[in-house]
């Protein structure tokens, strides 16, 4: 088991977290995990055990059958939940459609009640941040796979979140793109330390991004290993490149194959 | 239309249309005035009494002689076909939204909006006809009768075929029920809504002109289903024709606006509407 407590200031605490879905499937069984403030944390296992799960709990879209999540108090709004604070990127970019970019990215803003103009300010400040300044008024349809999971994350921070949830973010694209993708994402996170929790099938993509890899087993979901990767930021070409890298991930590769055999 | 695809450097246009738009349009005029040809030719050739089988050029001649009745006739067949659309379109819509607000709402009334559409609207007409004093007033429940369901049923769906994800992230921020109806539900509604409008054109004027002539020369709202039946009556078989002509480029008409009005709505972002790169 983990050792929670090492934390110095953990953003989100979870103690015993369950997961009984309605049609019996148990699909996360005694959970303890803490995510330190401004950490990245990766959340590696095979399918189905229970990553989308667990992150769709601390999003408060689902509730857990039994455990607790715990957030620091000054985050609660009337229910306990971090209010508003909380971005999601899902596996797809998830777009409206009949929206342009700028006006996707304002959504969060408007359903606060931000000023119109005031949320134009902001969404266009976010988009120029992942690289998408001038696809203003573009829509959707009229982006690269790429681009739209740019918008989805200038969506997702818009709003300047604590915490960041990604749910295989990149995995529907190429090689390349996901590559560009995760090195500006590193660049954003390096320069706001939002909290980050990433859902990965990918051994490769959470040992480069990572400060911590959560790994996860099956049937029922659980969290086997906590592999922290301990190389500085900024990580670059030089990193995926470098031996330690490879050694890193071989690590994590190596407690993946026993998560799977358990 | 929508499925004609812009040419994107290619193929050159002749007087803006492409060789092949031209084809689209040109094949098919070709073969009606062949056919309109053939069908003068018939009548003359044969002497067919015009009150057996008129021939094109006397019943065009008809519709402009005729035309101040005709064209009477049409607006009121007109203003009944749209009003019936209009208030099936608000109906449709404010219905579909309650019952996407109310599960239980849905589940009791829907059945009823079924009842309504498989029951033929002339074993309905009459009683409505009986019912309701003012003709023209009967004339317009019997064709939004008609032209109700398709809208109604179509937004159903729409509404309820907001992504999933989306939902959830409205969710996430707290969004209330009303900024998910009109933010996220009512969006992913709205081609389903145009796709129902577009049905329900043409049956509005079915269901005008059927109810009319269910109402028969009793009613004194004299629609273009009157001209029809009127002229039936005296044997005036030119002017029938001119009045059915009527009605058919109407219908024609009806279907043509709400394709562009479709169109212009979705054609930003909506698949159906979306002008395809030739590849
Ligand atoms: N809504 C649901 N109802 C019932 N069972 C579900 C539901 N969602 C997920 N499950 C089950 O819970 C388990 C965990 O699912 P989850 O989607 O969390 O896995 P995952 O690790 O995200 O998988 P993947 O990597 O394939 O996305 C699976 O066995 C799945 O079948
Ligand atoms: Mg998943």
């Amino acid at each position: 088991m983990p050792d929670t407590t090492s934390l110095i200031r953990p953003l989100v605490t979870l103690r015993g977290v369950e997961k009984r879905y309605r049609n019996g499937t148990l699909a996360v069984r005694g959970v303890d995990l803490a995510i330190g403030q401004g950490e990245f944390v990766s959340l590696l296992g095979p399918s189905g055990c229970g990553k989308s799960t667990l992150l769709r709990i601390i999003a408060g879209l689902i509730d857990a059958s039994a455990g607790t999540i715990e957030w620091p108090s000054a985050m609660h709004d009337a229910r306990g939940r971090p209010e508003r604070s909380i971005g999601f990127v899902f596996q797809e970019p998830t777009l409206m459609p009949w929206a342009g970019a700028l006006a996707n990215v304002m959504l969060p803003l408007r359903l606060a009640g931000v000023p119109k103009s005031e949320a134009a300010d902001r969404a266009a400040t976010a988009l120029a941040a992942v690289g998408l300044a001038g696809f203003e008024k573009a829509y959707p349809r009229a982006l690269s796979g790429g681009m739209k999971m740019r918008v989805s994350i200038a969506r997702a921070l818009v709003t300047k979140p604590r915490i960041l949830l990604m749910d295989e973010p990149f995995a529907a694209l190429d090689e390349i793109t996901r590559f560009k993708l995760n090195n500006d994402l590193l660049e954003l996170w390096e320069r706001e330390r939002f909290t980050t929790i990433f859902v990965t099938h990918s051994v490769f993509e959470s040992v480069y991004l990572s400060q911590r890899i959560v790994v996860m087993a099956a049937r029922p979901g659980r969290v086997v290993h906590d592999i922290p990767i301990e190389d500085p930021y900024p990580r670059g070409e030089s990193f995926r490149t470098s031996a330690e890298y490879a050694a890193q991930c071989r690590v994590v590769s190596r407690a993946l194959s026993e998560a799977m055999a358990a | 239309m929508s499925n004609e695809p812009p040419i994107p450097n290619a193929d050159p246009r002749y007087f803006g249309l492409t060789a092949d738009g031209w084809a689209r349009v040109l094949a098919p005029l070709l073969v009606g005035l062949l056919a309109l040809g053939a069908w003068e030719w018939a009548v003359r050739a044969n002497d067919v009494p015009s009150y057996i089988l008129p021939g094109p050029v006397e019943v065009w001649n008809t519709l402009l002689r005729d035309w101040h009745t005709l064209s009477v006739s049409l607006g009121i067949t007109l203003q009944i076909t749209f009003a019936a659309l209009l208030v099936a379109a608000v109906l449709g819509l404010l219905l579909a939204v309650l019952f996407a607000q109310s599960r239980v709402v849905e589940l009791s009334l829907f059945p009823y909006a079924v009842i309504l559409q498989v029951t033929p609207i002339v074993a309905i007409a009459p009683l409505i006809i009986i019912w309701v004093n003012d003709v023209r007033i009967a004339l317009l429940i019997c064709a939004w009768i008609v032209a109700f369901f398709p809208i109604l049923s179509n937004t159903t769906i729409g509404l309820n075929s907001a992504d999933h994800n989306l939902l959830d992230l409205f969710r996430l921020y707290g969004a209330t029920r009303w900024q998910v109806l009109t933010r996220l539900r009512l969006p992913t509604a709205m081609p389903f809504f145009l796709a129902g409008l577009k049905i329900s054109g043409g049956l509005a004027l079915i269901g005008a002109i059927v109810a009319e002539f269910v109402a028969g020369t009793g009613g004194s709202a004299s629609g273009l289903a009157y001209r029809i039946l009127e002229a039936g009556y005296q044997l005036q078989i030119p002017r029938m024709f001119a009045a059915l002509l009527l009605v058919s480029a109407t219908g024609i008409a009806i279907f043509l606006v709400m394709t562009l009005i479709s169109h212009l709505a979705l054609r930003s972002w909506h698949e159906s509407a979306m002008t395809r790169e030739k590849g």
